[in-house]
């Protein structure tokens, strides 16, 4: 019997849809029996717990911290409640929250730990976990040899659950003393990006843009992407040059992305972008080099000056 | 300032999809190795953090690199020590024979000796893409950890350095930390742009070459002078029981050919009445 803890991923006050990737994740490793809780620590916890009650979790924990900005302070409340709560996995979503926390928490309770799984089964009480492997070129099946575990799990192969009705119990929860190295770490803040448009993790649309886009990275691609209600999506290249900023890099060392369709433009291919798009169910590629390895994985394939063909793609897609 | 750079080895990551099965191991025969990415930039990070950017044959501290792996990842470390790197440790073990969470353990048996000011590593090693190791030895060393660092910039005295301003690439946006030293650092891509590393040595408004350096002839030879020493895993490490237990491996289902539609019109009605995705 498999008892998962949950830890959400706060922003602004509410819990991020990338935290529905765990919800996911648990509903499948309990399905031989089991059941999960989701934590909740921050500032306005109570409130944001609210919004995870219709899950099916056995209850959601509740921690008013408005301290709690950074994993040295974050690690102790989980690592406490594990303790006190029975919980035998600890499930975060493999976002930049869940891979820095993650870790963290594994080490203070002695757990191992599976990084970035893409999938999960009970193997006879034991869990088994899948994670890609070589930029997505080998998958691998493993095991903790640990009776506690910690898993982060890819929101692009654990689809957002969707609620399943009833009330969980909310319970308040005390967070923990922090760790003697909070007193070493100031949170100074965070500079979000401000974008009306859906996140890269949650988007069914995205459209990223290469090298190639130069400085009309955004004066070609935001035409598309408003249209189609899409997501901004680049390659390393484009982050780097300065013509797209940092967030927005889709790949191995990126946001791992799978919407329902991807337009790669100007992107050429490399192994380290595929294995942030290849899961995607449908991928149109627009590239004027007709042997860019990124026509190996797109489903349609438009060799084509891309400065020319996407206004024309947004002229006749307004036309209706 | 004193800063550790763990370094790994992996198998040519531009050549990835030429990875194997074979039985229940990963092949990657054929491949060569090449230092991970992401730990030739903090090498880069170190050395940039510890001398004035207009002279960088000058080292103002130390840069220590420490590598877990069989004797040929000895020319990794060497590779390190001819770009700059003061000093070299080679953990003796194999590959099989460690996960992250041992290659942490041990670190911190080397921090405790050597008594480094910053761990700097790489956010990922790309091979297991596991991005665990400088999180987990910042919490075995209950030291504060700054992940994913975009751009790094050392406050303090020179020789005296006692913090580091951090910005963090994050999802949707950067976090800024302050960390104070010792500390706990993994390095991002944009790490090595011209402006993203900041010593207390280095003039405002000094630019690097994009990337990282190159070594010299001379520097290669030198390089081999320097020190390298050998540790053994079991000294460093009583327990070297692995957590994670791989059991299998397979490749992934190729993706199916797809088109290539002759113009703009095509591909809309294509994606309209075939994909159905508009
Ligand atoms: C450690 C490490 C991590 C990395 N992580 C990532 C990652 O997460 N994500 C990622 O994307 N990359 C990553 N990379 C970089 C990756 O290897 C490639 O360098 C990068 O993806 C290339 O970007 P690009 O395709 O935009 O540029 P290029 O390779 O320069 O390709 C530009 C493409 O645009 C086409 N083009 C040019 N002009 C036009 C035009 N007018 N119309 C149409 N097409 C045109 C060209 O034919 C070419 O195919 C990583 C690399 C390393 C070393
Ligand atoms: N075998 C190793 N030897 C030295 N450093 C390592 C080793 N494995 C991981 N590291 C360090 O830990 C970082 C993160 O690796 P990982 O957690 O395996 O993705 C790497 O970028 C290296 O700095």
């Amino acid at each position: 019997m498999t008892n998962i803890l949950i830890v959400a991923e706060l922003h602004e006050g509410k819990v991020r849809k990338s935290t529905h990737s765990s919800i996911t994740f648990a509903r499948q490793a309990g399905a031989a029996g089991g059941t999960f809780s989701i934590v909740v620590i921050g500032g306005g916890a109570a409130a944001a717990a609210a919004e995870v009650t219709g899950y099916g979790a056995a209850k959601v924990l509740a921690v008013e911290d408005p301290t709690a900005t950074v994993c040295e302070r974050i690690a102790p409340t989980v690592a406490a409640l594990v303790k006190s709560g029975g919980f035998d996995v600890v499930a975060v979503t493999a976002s930049s929250f869940g891979k820095d926390i993650a870790p963290r928490i594994a080490a203070k309770l002695g757990a191992g730990y599976a990084p970035d799984i893409s999938g999960v089964k009970d193997d006879g009480g034991k869990l088994v976990y899948r994670r890609p492997v070589y930029a997505g070129n080998a998958y691998a099946s493993c095991r903790l040899t640990t009776a506690l575990q910690v898993v982060s799990v890819r929101q692009s192969e654990f689809t957002a659950a969707e609620p399943s009705g009833g009330a969980s119990p909310v319970e308040a929860a005390q967070p923990a003393a922090p760790d003697a190295a909070a007193a070493r770490v100031e949170f100074l803040g965070l500079e979000a990006a401000k974008s009306e448009r859906p996140d890269l993790g949650e988007a069914r649309v995205i459209v990223s843009g290469g090298r190639a886009l130069k400085e009309k990275f955004a004066e070609v691609l935001d035409p598309l992407a408003n249209l189609l209600n899409a997501a901004v999506g680049a390659s390393r290249a484009a982050c780097d040059a300065g013509y797209a900023p940092p967030e927005l890099q889709v790949g191995q060392t990126g946001r791992v992305v799978a919407p329902q369709l991807y337009f790669a433009i100007g992107i050429s291919g490399a192994i380290q972008h595929l294995a942030g798009m290849k899961g995607s169910k449908v991928i149109v590629a627009v590239n004027k080099d007709a042997e860019a390895p990124i026509f190996q994985v797109a489903d349609y394939g438009l060799v084509a000056d891309l400065f020319v063909a996407i206004p024309e793609l947004v002229k006749q897609l307004q036309a209706g | 300032m004193k800063i550790l750079v763990p370094l790994k080895r992996v198998a040519d990551p531009d050549n990835a999809n030429k990875v194997k099965v074979a039985g229940t191991k990963l092949e990657t025969t054929g491949l060569e190795w090449k230092p991970n990415p992401f730990d030739e930039y903090a090498v880069e990070t170190a050395l940039r953090l510890t001398e004035n950017g207009a002279a960088t044959k000058q080292r103002q501290g130390e840069v220590v690199v420490v590598s877990f792996g069989p004797k040929e990842v000895e020319a990794t470390l060497r590779a390190a020590l001819a770009t700059g790197a003061d000093r070299a440790i080679r953990v003796d073990v194999t590959d099989d024979k460690l996960d992250g969470d041992l290659v942490a353990r041990a670190l911190k048996a080397i921090v405790e000796k050597e008594k480094p000011d910053l761990v700097l590593c790489g956010k990922q090693a790309v091979d297991g893409d596991s991005n665990q190791v400088g999180q987990l030895i910042a919490e075995y060393l209950g030291w504060p950890q700054a992940t994913f660092a975009g751009s790094i910039k050392s406050e303090g005295a020179p020789g005296k350095e006692t913090a580091l301003v951090v910005h963090r690439e994050v999802d949707g946006g950067t976090i800024n930390l302050k960390v104070t030293l010792p500390a706990v650092v993994s390095v991002d891509l944009r790490i090595v742009a011209p402006t993203s590393v900041k010593s207390v040595y280095t003039a405002d408004g000094f630019k690097y070459p994009d990337g990282v350096r190159f070594a010299a002839l001379m520097a290669i030879m030198a390089a081999k002078k320097k020190p390298l020493v050998e540790e053994k895993i079991e000294t460093l490490a009583a327990d070297t029981a692995l957590k994670i237990e791989y059991l299998g491996f397979e490749l992934p289902a190729a993706r199916k050919a797809g088109v290539k539609v002759k113009d703009v019109a095509e591909l809309v009605t294509r994606l309209k009445s075939e994909a159905k995705v508009l």
